[in-house]
C-alpha cells in the first residue's frame, strides 16, 4: 500500500453512535446488519391508509426516542434532534467522553429535510386552533440545524456547530466537514454525522410522485434490492449515524481505542439534473477519485466499498459506471456492499450511517452482506457480498464509502484501518 | 365551581413538569419563573397556552410579562377563573 505522506493531521474515528431502523445502538445495528436482517416493514399508522398513499411501508426507527430520552427532550426536540441526541450521547460514551476544551470542540450533523414533522403539525396546530397554539419552540424545531445545535448544547461545542445540507449526501458531508475542520486546526474533536426524520405522509407521497419509491406493498422486507434485476426504488427509513472524529494526536495523547483513520474526503457537482444522477458516473468517480488521493493512496488499495445504491433502477447502474471509471481492472478485486437492503434509505443520515458501518467494517474485518439480491443486474458487474459476511485480509486496509444526493451532489469518504 | 388557589397551584405544577421536566412539587408559590424554576420566555408561553386551556382564563400577551412569580399567575387565574 502507498505510504502516506501528509502535512496535514490525520483524523481518526474514537466513538461511534447510532440509532436506525435495525438497531437503538450502534453495536446493535451491526450486530443486525452482520446477520442480514431487514427494519422494513408495514407502517401502521392511521394515515397511510386515511390518504390513500401509494406506498404503504418503510424502515422506521427501531428504538422509540422516549425509551432513551426525558420526556421533556423529546418534547422539545423535532424527531430528527431526538435521534441526533440518542447517537451523540452514545458516540460520546463510545469515546470516553473525551476531555477536550470547548473551544476546540466542534459539531458537524447534516440533514436533508429538516424538521418537517414539526413544521407540518404545527400547520394543522395552525388551521385547528390559531396563532397562539403554535408551539414556541417550531422553529429551531423545523430548521435543519436544529440537530446540530442541540448537539452542541447538549455538549458544550463552541469551536462550531455546523449543519451541510446536501440531501442524501448531507450526513457524509458532515464527516467531510469535520475532517476539514480538524485538519485547519480549528478544533482537536468534532462530533459529526447525519440524522433524518422523514416518515411522514407528505414525504412519503413526494417521493412516490417522483416514482423515487419501491411500491411492493405486498413485500416490504423484498422491497429494498439494490442491484438486483427486480428493483423499483428506495425504501424510505429514518434514524442519525453520529461518530466522534478526533486528531490523532489528541485521540493518541488520551490512550483513546482507535477504530478507524478518515484520511480522505471527495466532493463534485454534476450540473446535470436536479435530481437524476449524471448517468455514466463522471463525477460521481471524480469524487471517489479524490477521496482516495486525499489519502494518500491509489485506487489498487481500496479494499472494500459500502455503495450509495439505493434500489433504483437509474442509480445503482451510473454508480456501477462510476466505480469501474475510477477503479478500471482493479473493480472486481474490491468487496461491494450495499447495506440500504436492510435499513433502507436513510436520506441525510444515509451517508453517515454508512460511514460508520465501513469504519465497523474495517474494525472487524467484515464485510456485511447485501440481502435480497436474488438475481444480479447484468449491467452490475461488481463483486457484491451476498448470502452473510465475508472476511478482509489482515494488514493495512482502505475503503470508501459514497453518499449521493439531489441536486448532483457526491460526496466521497475513505477510511483505513488503525493497524 | 371556582377553584381554590392550592388547585390552581397544582394544576399549574403538572403544566410546568409537562413543559421542562421540573418535578412539580418544586413549582411553590414564593418561586421565581426566571431565577428559582430556570423557565425562559418561549416555555413561559407554552404554559400560559396550556394554563388558559385548563383553567379556562385568558391570559393576554401584555400581561405575561407581570407574572414573574407562581404566586402571580396563581392569583391571575384565581381572579379571572369563569
Amino acid at each position: 500500500m502507498t505510504d502516506t505522506t501528509q502535512t496535514a493531521r490525520r483524523v481518526v474515528v474514537t466513538g461511534l453512535g447510532a440509532t436506525t431502523p435495525v438497531g437503538g445502538t450502534a453495536p446493535q445495528t451491526w450486530e443486525a446488519i452482520v446477520a442480514g436482517r431487514s427494519g422494513v416493514r408495514t407502517l401502521e399508522h392511521d394515515w397511510v391508509a386515511e390518504h390513500e398513499l401509494p406506498v404503504t411501508f418503510a424502515a422506521p426507527i427501531h428504538t422509540d426516542p422516549l425509551e432513551v430520552l426525558k420526556k421533556v427532550e423529546v418534547r422539545r426536540n423535532d424527531p430528527s434532534g431526538q435521534y441526533a441526541l440518542i447517537a451523540a450521547r452514545e458516540a460520546w460514551a463510545d469515546a470516553g467522553a473525551p476531555e477536550v476544551e470547548p473551544e476546540r470542540l466542534g459539531v458537524a450533523i447534516g440533514s436533508g429535510i429538516g424538521g418537517v414533522h414539526t413544521l407540518l403539525s404545527q400547520w394543522d396546530t395552525l388551521k385547528e386552533k390559531g396563532p397562539r397554539r403554535v408551539f414556541p419552540l417550531t422553529v429551531p424545531m423545523l430548521m435543519p440545524n436544529g440537530p446540530a445545535a442541540a448537539v452542541s448544547l447538549d455538549l458544550g461545542a463552541r469551536a462550531g456547530a455546523h449543519c451541510p445540507v446536501s440531501a442524501c449526501a448531507s450526513g457524509a458531508e458532515g464527516m467531510g466537514q469535520a475532517l476539514t475542520m480538524i485538519r485547519n486546526g480549528r478544533a482537536d474533536v468534532v462530533v459529526a454525522g447525519g440524522t433524518e426524520a422523514a416518515i411522514h405522509p407528505v414525504c412519503i407521497a413526494a417521493f412516490a410522485a417522483m416514482t423515487a419509491l419501491s411500491d411492493r406493498n405486498d413485500d416490504p422486507q423484498g422491497a429494498s434490492r439494490p442491484y438486483d434485476v427486480a428493483r423499483d426504488g428506495f425504501v424510505m427509513g429514518e434514524g442519525a449515524g453520529i461518530m466522534v472524529l478526533e486528531a490523532e494526536e489528541h485521540a493518541r495523547a488520551r490512550g483513546a481505542r482507535i477504530y478507524a483513520y478518515l484520511d480522505g474526503l471527495g466532493m463534485s457537482s454534476d450540473a446535470y439534473h436536479i435530481t437524476a444522477g449524471e448517468p455514466e458516473g463522471a463525477g460521481a468517480a471524480r469524487a471517489m477519485e479524490e477521496a482516495i488521493a486525499d489519502a494518500g493512496l491509489a485506487t489498487d488499495d481500496i479494499a472494500h466499498i459500502n455503495a450509495h445504491a439505493t434500489s433504483t433502477p437509474v442509480g445503482d447502474v451510473a454508480e456501477t459506471k462510476a466505480i469501474h471509471r475510477a477503479f478500471g481492472d482493479h473493480t472486481g478485486d474490491i468487496a461491494v456492499t450495499a447495506t440500504k437492503s436492510m435499513t433502507g434509505h436513510l436520506l441525510g443520515a444515509a451517508g453517515a450511517l454508512e460511514a460508520l458501518l465501513t469504519v465497523l467494517a474495517l474494525h472487524h474485518r467484515q464485510v456485511p452482506p447485501t440481502i435480497n439480491l436474488q438475481e444480479q443486474d447484468p449491467e452490475i458487474d461488481l463483486d457484491v457480498v451476498t448470502g452473510g459476511p465475508r472476511a478482509l485480509p489482515e494488514g493495512q486496509l482502505a475503503a470508501v464509502n459514497n453518499a449521493f444526493g439531489f441536486g448532483g451532489v457526491n460526496v466521497a469518504l475513505t477510511f483505513t484501518s488503525a493497524s | 365551581m371556582a377553584l381554590s388557589e392550592q388547585e390552581i397551584l397544582e394544576g399549574l405544577a403538572e403544566i410546568v413538569n409537562e413543559e421542562t421536566g421540573l418535578e412539580a412539587e418544586e413549582v411553590q408559590m414564593d418561586k421565581s419563573f426566571t431565577e428559582d424554576l430556570d423557565i425562559d420566555s418561549l416555555s413561559m408561553m407554552t404554559i400560559v397556552v396550556n394554563a388558559e386551556d385548563k383553567f379556562g382564563v385568558r391570559i393576554p400577551d401584555d400581561e405575561v410579562k407581570n407574572l414573574t412569580h407562581v404566586k402571580d399567575a396563581v392569583s391571575y387565574i384565581a381572579n379571572h377563573q369563569g
